[in-house]
Order: C-alpha cells, then sequence, then structure tokens
C-alpha cells in the first residue's frame, strides 16, 4: 500500500499562517509532513492553528508529521497536550 | 468557598473556560522567553502603571467607596516603580543562581496558569503589582477581582495586558472575570488547568484557595499591636502611627490595631495623638464604637466601616469631633472578646491599652497577635534593643517593623529593605504556606540542578616516624619531665622497657604502668587516667601491640579531656566528616604520644583509631578520630625479633588484609595505593620468611616496616568488610583478632571481586574497580594469568598459600566451634557486622544476608589442608616479588 504523502516547509515568520495553509492540503493526502526546522517559536496563533490541523487532520483520516521540531517548540506542544496529535521526525 | 456553591451556568462555564484556555496556550507559549524578553516587556507595563496610577486610584475609589484616593496613586505607584526598582535585576529565566563552590544552579520553571483573587481593600495596586510579577515569571495570570471592585481591576488588568502585548507578551497572558461571583471561583481554584490559585484578600478566601486542592498562595488577614516602649521617640513614634492608620483610611492590612503604651509615657502619648488631629475617645464613645464598628455576633469589623474617613464613622455612630480628625482613639482596658476593639480594623479607628511594665506590655501585644493576627505584622517603637529582640521572640509575624509605619513598612522598600509586595504571607500561624513578603520566587518553581561534588581527600600520618634497628634511640630528641611508660608485663620482663628507658633523656622522671595485653576496657584506660593525673606526666610512651597503643591513644584523650565519654565517641557513623559526635577540641592538659610498637600487624603506632572492649555488650568498639594519631611512631625491629612464630603470623595477617582492604575501598586514593601495594609486596615476600626464620633481621625489619606502611594507608583509606567480619567473630569467639581476619580473607575478596548486590553509594566510587586493584595487585605480585578473573583466582591461591604456610586455621570448624553454636551466634554476629565502621569504605556495600554468608563461607573454610599446604582446587602459584 502506498501512501500520499505531501511535504510542507513551515515558514518560520509566519507560523499561523502556514499551518492554516496546510490545511488546505489535506485532502488527499496520506500523510502531511510539516517541516518546523526554520520555526525558532511559536505564538499562541500557531497554536491555534495547530489545534485547528489537528481536528481537520483527524477528521480527514490524514496523518500529520512535524518535523525539525526544536525542544522549546516541542515543550509549547507538549504543556497544551497537542503532541498525541501528532508525529514527529527528525 | 463553601462546598455547597452552585456551579456555575453552562454559559458561564464556556466563558470561564475560554479565559482558561487562552491563558493556557499563552503560558505554555510564554516558557520559550528568554529572561531580555521578559525584561523588555516588564518595564513599559512598570512605566504604564505609573503613568495610570492616579486614573486607577480615581476608579478604585469611585467603584469600592473605600479609603482615599490620593493614598491609592500612591499605593499604585509603589506597587509599580518600587517593586520594579526591587525586580528589575532579579534573574527569573532559565539560570537564576549559581552556587560554584558546590556545585548547584538554580534554574527557573514558570508555574503555567495562576488563578488570582485580588480584594476590595488595594484592588488596583494588588493587580498591578501581581501582573508586574506574572510577567517577569513567565505565567499566565485569571484574575478573580473582589465582586465590588473588578471594573477598577479590569481596567488595571487592561492596561497591564495591552501594554505587555505591545512588547510581546503572549496573547492571552492575562484575563480578567467581568462580574466575577463565588460560584465562579470555586469553579476556576479546581479547574485542571490551573495550577496555583494565589488568593489576596481576607481569610475566607485564602482557607478557600488551600481548600481547593490546588498549590496555594493564599494570604490573609492580620491584627497588628503595637508596642510604644517608654524609651521610644515619642514624636516620630506618633506621626508614623497616625501616617500609618490613616494611611488609605486604613485598609492595609498591616496597619496598626492595638497600641500598647508603657503607663510613663501613656498620657504624654495621648496628648500628642490629640494635638495632631486624633480624636480620643471617652470611655462611652469606646463603648459605642465597640458596639457598632465591630459585629457583635462575629467580633469581625462591620464592613460599612471598612476604608472609611474617621469623620464619617463618627458621625455615623454619633460622636461629635472636630472636623480634620484623621483618627479615633479608644483606650481599652485588655485584650479579647470583652474588648471588642482589639479586633483587626481596616478604618481609622485605633485601639490604644496602657500597659505598667514591659511583661505586661509583650503580654497584651501577645494577645493582640494571638487575636487574628498571627504570622503577618507588628510594630515596636522603641530605642532598647533588648526589648525589641524580646518582642521579636515572642510575637509571631513576618513582619516585625521597628521604629516605623506598619502599613507602609510591611509593604517594604520605603522605610526598610523588606521585599517590596502587595501580598503579605502569615506562615502557619495565619494558615499559609509562606511567611514572606510575596515577590517573584513564590510565582516560580526552581529547579536545582545539582553536579556531583566530590569531597576532598586527605592523606593524614603522624608528624614523625622513625625506622629501622635501634630507632629508639631516636627518644632522645624528646624532652619530657615526666614520662609515662604504658606496658605489659610480659614486655617489661623480656627488658624491652629497659631499652626505651635507656633511650629516653636523662633528666626525664619515668614511671612504668603495666596493663592486661588485650583491647582495653574503660576500668584499664581510667586506671592509666589516674597515673597520668598523678604523675602530671608530660609524654606517654606506649611500648606494645596495638592493644597497649590503643589503650594509651584513650588513656591520652581522657587525660586531655576529662570530659570526654569514650562509649558516646564510638558511636556509629556512615562519614567520618559528618559524624554526629565530635571529638572534643579543648585540651586540659598536655602529653605527647610516642608509640612503639611490639608487633608487626595493628600499625597502630600511626593509625588514628583505638578498638575498646565493650565486655558489658560483648563486642569490640572502634573509635577514629586523627585527634588519637601518636605524635611519634618509632618502628625499631628490634622490638620484634623475639616474637613468637603464632604472633608473627597473626599479626604478618592482620597487617595483610589492613594493605588489600586498602587497596580496594572507596577511599582509596594515589596516596594510599602506594603505601598498600608496598605493604603487600613486602608481606608476600618476607613474612614467610620472617616465620619461619624468626632471627632473620632483613625479614623482621621489612615485615616490622610493610605493618606502619599498611597503617598509613589505611589510616585514610580505612578497611573493608574482612575487618567487620573479625571483629564480630573475634570479640564473640575470643579468636585472635589477625587469626579472625585470616579465617575471613579468602572469601572477603572473591567477594569483593564479584559484581556487587549492591553498590555502596559514594561519591569517591566513579566505577567499580575492586576486581581490578585485586588484578593489579595480583600482577605486582607476579601471580600470572591473563585476565582479570584468572589473576584474581591466582591472589585467592597465593593468600589462601600464605595462609597455610603461616599455619592459620582453614576454617572456623577447624577453631572446634560446633556447627550449632555458630549458626545460633549468626544472626547476632552479621547484625554486628554490620554494625561495624569498618565496612563503609568497603567497594562493595554487604547485605546482611551476605554478611551471613560470607561468615558461613568462613565456617566451612577453604576445605582440608591439602598435605602439600597448598589449597585444594587451585594450581600452586608463585609469588614473584
Amino acid at each position: 500500500m502506498t501512501t500520499n504523502a505531501v511535504w510542507l516547509k513551515v515558514d518560520g515568520e509566519r507560523v499561523a499562517e502556514s499551518v492554516q495553509e496546510a490545511v488546505a492540503k489535506l485532502d488527499g493526502a496520506g500523510e502531511l509532513v510539516l517541516d518546523f526546522s526554520s520555526v525558532g517559536r511559536i505564538d499562541p496563533g500557531a497554536v491555534g492553528a495547530l489545534e485547528k490541523l489537528a481536528v481537520a487532520a483527524g477528521e480527514k483520516a490524514v496523518k500529520i508529521c512535524l518535523c525539525g521540531v526544536n525542544v522549546s517548540v516541542y515543550r509549547v506542544l507538549k504543556l497544551v497536550k497537542l503532541t498525541p496529535k501528532f508525529s514527529f521526525g527528525v | 468557598m463553601p462546598e455547597n456553591i452552585a456551579p456555575p451556568t453552562e454559559e458561564r462555564i464556556a466563558y470561564l473556560e475560554g479565559l482558561v484556555s487562552q491563558a493556557r496556550i499563552a503560558a505554555a507559549v510564554f516558557t520559550q522567553f528568554t529572561q531580555e524578553d521578559v525584561d523588555r516587556i516588564v518595564k513599559p507595563m512598570v512605566v504604564a502603571g505609573l503613568e495610570q496610577a492616579q486614573h486607577l486610584a480615581r476608579l478604585a475609589v469611585e467603584e469600592t467607596r473605600l479609603g482615599v484616593m490620593e493614598d491609592k496613586a500612591i499605593k499604585n505607584m509603589v506597587a509599580t516603580e518600587f517593586v520594579y526598582n526591587y525586580v528589575r535585576d532579579k534573574r527569573t529565566v532559565g539560570c537564576i543562581r549559581e552556587f560554584p563552590e558546590s556545585g548547584l544552579v538554580e534554574m527557573a520553571e514558570p508555574i503555567g496558569v495562576i488563578f488570582s483573587l485580588t480584594p476590595i481593600t488595594n484592588p488596583t495596586s494588588t493587580v498591578l503589582f501581581k501582573c508586574i510579577m506574572a510577567i517577569k515569571t513567565r505565567n499566565a495570570m485569571v484574575f478573580s477581582p473582589h465582586p465590588n471592585a473588578w471594573r477598577c481591576c479590569a481596567e488595571a488588568v487592561r492596561i497591564m495586558y495591552e501594554t505587555a502585548l505591545k512588547h510581546g507578551a503572549p496573547e492571552g497572558v492575562f484575563t480578567c472575570i467581568e462580574a466575577p461571583t463565588l460560584p465562579d471561583n470555586a469553579y476556576l481554584m479546581k479547574h485542571k488547568d490551573v495550577r496555583l490559585v494565589d488568593a489576596t484578600g481576607g481569610r475566607g478566601a485564602s482557607r478557600a484557595a488551600y481548600s481547593s486542592g490546588k498549590p496555594a498562595l493564599g494570604v490573609g488577614s492580620g491584627n497588628t499591636p503595637v508596642y510604644l516602649e517608654k524609651t521610644a521617640d515619642l514624636d516620630m513614634a506618633v506621626v508614623d502611627i497616625i501616617t500609618s492608620k490613616t494611611f488609605d483610611n486604613g485598609t492595609i492590612c498591616a496597619s496598626e490595631q492595638t497600641v500598647v503604651i508603657d503607663d510613663e509615657i501613656y498620657d504624654r502619648a495621648l496628648q500628642k495623638f490629640a494635638e495632631l488631629g486624633v480624636h480620643i475617645c471617652n470611655e462611652a464613645e469606646t463603648e459605642l464604637l465597640g458596639h457598632t464598628v465591630i459585629d457583635p455576633v462575629k467580633g469581625q469589623m462591620q464592613p460599612m466601616a471598612v476604608g472609611q474617613k474617621a469623620t464619617d464613622i463618627a458621625r455615623l455612630i454619633g460622636i461629635r469631633v472636630k472636623p480634620h480628625t484623621k483618627l479615633l482613639i479608644a483606650p481599652i482596658q485588655g485584650v479579647g472578646r470583652e474588648y471588642p476593639l482589639s479586633v483587626e480594623k481596616l478604618f481609622p479607628v485605633l485601639a490604644v491599652c496602657r500597659a505598667h511594665s514591659v511583661d505586661e506590655a509583650l503580654k497584651l501585644c501577645v494577645d493582640v497577635n494571638h487575636q487574628g493576627g498571627l504570622g503577618h505584622t507588628a510594630v515596636i517603637f522603641s530605642r532598647n534593643d533588648e526589648i525589641i529582640r524580646r518582642f521579636g521572640e515572642v510575637i509571631n509575624a513576618g513582619r516585625i517593623i521597628v521604629n516605623s509605619p506598619g502599613a507602609i513598612g510591611a509593604l517594604g522598600g520605603v522605610y526598610n529593605d523588606l521585599v517590596p509586595t502587595f501580598s503579605f504571607g502569615c506562615g502557619t500561624g495565619g494558615g499559609n504556606s509562606t511567611m514572606d513578603n510575596v515577590n517573584v520566587y513564590h510565582y516560580l518553581n526552581v529547579k536545582r540542578v545539582a553536579r556531583r561534588t566530590q569531597p576532598h581527600m586527605w592523606f593524614r600520618v603522624p608528624n614523625q616516624i622513625y625506622f629501622d634497628m635501634n630507632s629508639v634511640e631516636n627518644l632522645r630528641e624528646f624532652p619530657s619531665r615526666s614520662t609515662l611508660i604504658v606496658t605489659n608485663q610480659a614486655l617489661e620482663q623480656i627488658g624491652h622497657v629497659d631499652i626505651v628507658r635507656r633511650a629516653l633523656p636523662a633528666q626525664t622522671m619515668v614511671r612504668v604502668l603495666r596493663i592486661p595485653d588485650a583491647e582495653p576496657e574503660v576500668k584499664v584506660v581510667m586506671h592509666g587516667v589516674e597515673a597520668l593525673n598523678s604523675y602530671a606526666a608530660d609524654q606517654i610512651v606506649a611500648l606494645g601491640g596495638g592493644s597497649v597503643i590503643d589503650a594509651a591513644k584513650l588513656m591520652k584523650l581522657k587525660y586531655e579531656f576529662p570530659e570526654a565519654d569514650l562509649e558516646e565517641l564510638a558511636a556509629p557513623f556512615l562519614d567520618i566528616r559528618k559524624r554526629v559526635v565530635q571529638f572534643p577540641t579543648v585540651k586540659t592538659n598536655q602529653a605527647r604520644l610516642i608509640a612503639i610498637s611490639t608487633t608487626s600487624g595493628t600499625g597502630s603506632e600511626v593509625t588514628p583509631f583505638a578498638v575498646m572492649t565493650d565486655k558489658a555488650r560483648g563486642r569490640k568498639v572502634t573509635l577514629a578520630d586523627y585527634s588519637l594519631s601518636p605524635d611519634v611512631a618509632i618502628v625499631d625491629p628490634q622490638f620484634v625479633m623475639s616474637m613468637p612464630k603464632g604472633l608473627t603470623a597473626d599479626t604478618g595477617v592482620d597487617c595483610l588484609t589492613h594493605a588489600l582492604e586498602a587497596g580496594v575501598s572507596v577511599f582509596a586514593s594515589p596516596y594510599t595505593d602506594s603505601n598498600a601495594m608496598q605493604a603487600i609486596r613486602l608481606v608476600f615476600k618476607y613474612l614467610p620468611i620472617a616465620y619461619e626464620n624468626p632471627r632473620d633481621e632483613e625479614a623482621r625489619t621489612m615485615v616490622h616496616n610493610a605493618a606502619c606502611i599498611a597503617a598509613l594507608a589505611f589510616s585514610n583509606a580505612s578497611v573493608g568488610v574482612n575487618h567487620a567480619l573479625a571483629h564480630a567473630f573475634g570479640a564473640r569467639f575470643g579468636v585472635a583478632h589477625g587469626r579472625a581476619n585470616a579465617l575471613m580473607l579468602p572469601h572477603v575478596i572473591a567477594y569483593n571481586a564479584a559484581v556487587p548486590t549492591k553498590f555502596r553509594p559514594s561519591p569517591r566510587q566513579r566505577a567499580y574497580v575492586a576486581h581490578k586493584k585485586y588484578a593489579m595487585i595480583a600482577d605486582l605480585l607476579g601471580l600470572g594469568g591473563n585476565t582479570i578473573e584468572e589473576k584474581i583466582q591466582n591472589l585467592i591461591a597465593a593468600t589462601e598459600q600464605l595462609l597455610d604456610r603461616l599455619g592459620m586455621p582453614r576454617s572456623i570448624a577447624e577453631l572446634g566451634i560446633s556447627h550449632e553454636a555458630f549458626e545460633r551466634e549468626l544472626p547476632e554476629l552479621a547484625k554486628i557486622a554490620f554494625d561495624d565502621p569498618s565496612w563503609r569504605t568497603n567497594p562493595r556495600m554487604p547485605l546482611i544476608s551476605e554478611l551471613t554468608d560470607l561468615f558461613r563461607s568462613a565456617y566451612r573454610g577453604r576445605g582440608p589442608a591439602p598435605e602439600t599446604g597448598r589449597p585444594q582446587q587451585q594450581s600452586e602459584v608463585e609469588v614473584c616479588v
């Protein structure tokens, strides 16, 4: 079985917008990979966008993988209990 | 917060959830911020607060109808400027403090979402203070102001939030409940995402916070006693009290409530108050006040009076006062329920009480303190430091303000160096978790990063060690008026005492004390102390084996420190540097101790140990302290040339055990290793020769040196489990120490060389190396072997060969001890061995069961003696040294 994986680079200066744009790519994707390697920090807007993305992905049965997430951002996701919604890659 | 409060409506819950959700995300995002980020946000917040101080004060007075606008403006400025002055340079992110000398680093961890209740009395100032604290510590705060002060508080939160947001704070970092209710508070106090409940206000809010099941910072009401003592600067005191008690119409909970005045200055003090616009109530007015401003049922102040002007209160209850009266003073005769005005009064009514002595004054202050003021604030005006000290001792208050106004003094930073705050911790007396002026550190979790520290080691030995044949002649170098030679009868009979006597300077008065040749009992030691005292001895020459030298060490100890309790000093310890019982240091007499060993084993002439027999408990106890070390050691082999074969073997094995145990000790160091290894080499090479050819001078000399060198090692690295076993077994069955050691030795080597069941906690131990050290010893002895295991086996075999060659018993059974008798004693033996401090430095921490197994192994022994004198199942090992 093959999965249709979509890869997106998240803009470190526009994290919330980048994540919102990712929602549109969910259709038809088996897996969505978001590259966070340019993201140094996230704000509440980005957290909100990720929450929405997780909900949308769940509805469409799309797996979301966040890769290149630094430990500070990872900790934020942990604190807002979002880590179970995503898988994490290097 | 009562349990039976109805829950909020669904709509309200959705609203509250929204506030917490924003705060939760903000708090999470905030964890990414650096110290520079938060400091960049705090400063403009402080400026905004200062700029809006008057505006917020006006709003507060309009809404609450309490206090004085001008004073509230000042409070807002203190809450911003003074607080900022305190926090500006404080580190609250990442590493906040370092202690390089102890390897500790403190790191800040934010709390998360804080649910904060603020009071009606200091509404906006408390909000400003908490906002600054929250940003400085990277926390998000959900505010629930007092229901009658929520609008002004919401405005204060808005000003702080917008400023913070503008300078980079996360959205949602502050939220404020609109029209808060008790159900709102009850709901949020138990909310899963609220990490701390921070309640500033009355006792009810504080109790609700603590009963919420959440970590809480609840601080509450007080009842400030003031002692106006006769030595006080009266003019200053009166002005300070008026300033404080009228500040914001007395709404600060640290303000003065009852002033206890010394009789000598009572009338003068009231006159001064009156001169400065204070109305002194007469008896009828006082009674009227007591019945009106204090609730007669609850015994608490009436809310309608809180924060009102003195003139308004007077008018309300029908007391005629002058138009600009600042304060009403009500003289009362005592403190308690029958004196209603002795409780907290957050309005400009002050009780005063006359005291006829310092004791009476202090008792009255204690009474006030215990009437709702525990842990809060107290004030004293006095120039008498002793009375100030006594006041501080008997009053339970987090802030004891001296010669300054209570309210503003307690806020900190204005009249003193207390930490500026708007939240007074009242300690356990006030039902609070802290007694501090609440500050940034209460809004942080402080993580401590503790680096491994390794205690410094030492290598301590006597000042002077003389060795080789006839080294006793060096005694001439030690002038003495009165010398006591401690020895035993046998040594005197064979002429050793005469040799020593001849070597002492001619002018020395010499006396001889003969003691039994056994580990000393207390009575033997005390007998020696009597002799030392009666001869006023300035020198002790201990001539003998370990028992005699140990006895002399204890005699010197008791001679110099008559109060020393030998039993107590033998108390167990885990680490000699942290022992509970300390050896005394202030000497009364001073006597030099010169130790001359007449056996080649214990090394007692250089060690800081003394073994004493505790006959009553059937055990030997070891005293250990470097103050026990002899001042001078003489290692002269002429005294061991006539040593019997059995004693040569016993003491020689003791020496070998010392060296082997020091070698693998967790306290071993390069300094002790060099001595331990050399001693092992000398014993393996020369002990069999000295045993078989007692007149071989070289062998005797080398074994005698080996004993001293091994002792230098174990004086600093200590011994191990072998000695613990031998002490217990030897004392119970009356077996000579060296022989007891021999019975255990091969089993202990095998035990220590195996992977431990339990590692002994020791910062010195950086790796388990005992097996490698044994292998190294095997290499040193040239025992061969290709692997560590082979080398260890060869060392055990070589040790067994040596023991056989020295005629040592191969098992405990061989001593004629029945199996039944041994098994009967075994549990107690294992317990005694476990209590023995000797094993504390053993590389392997022995379990009681393991000590039992070791005893059993020793009982079974190393198999029957082969005809060849070699252990069975071991290949013959040639010792090459």
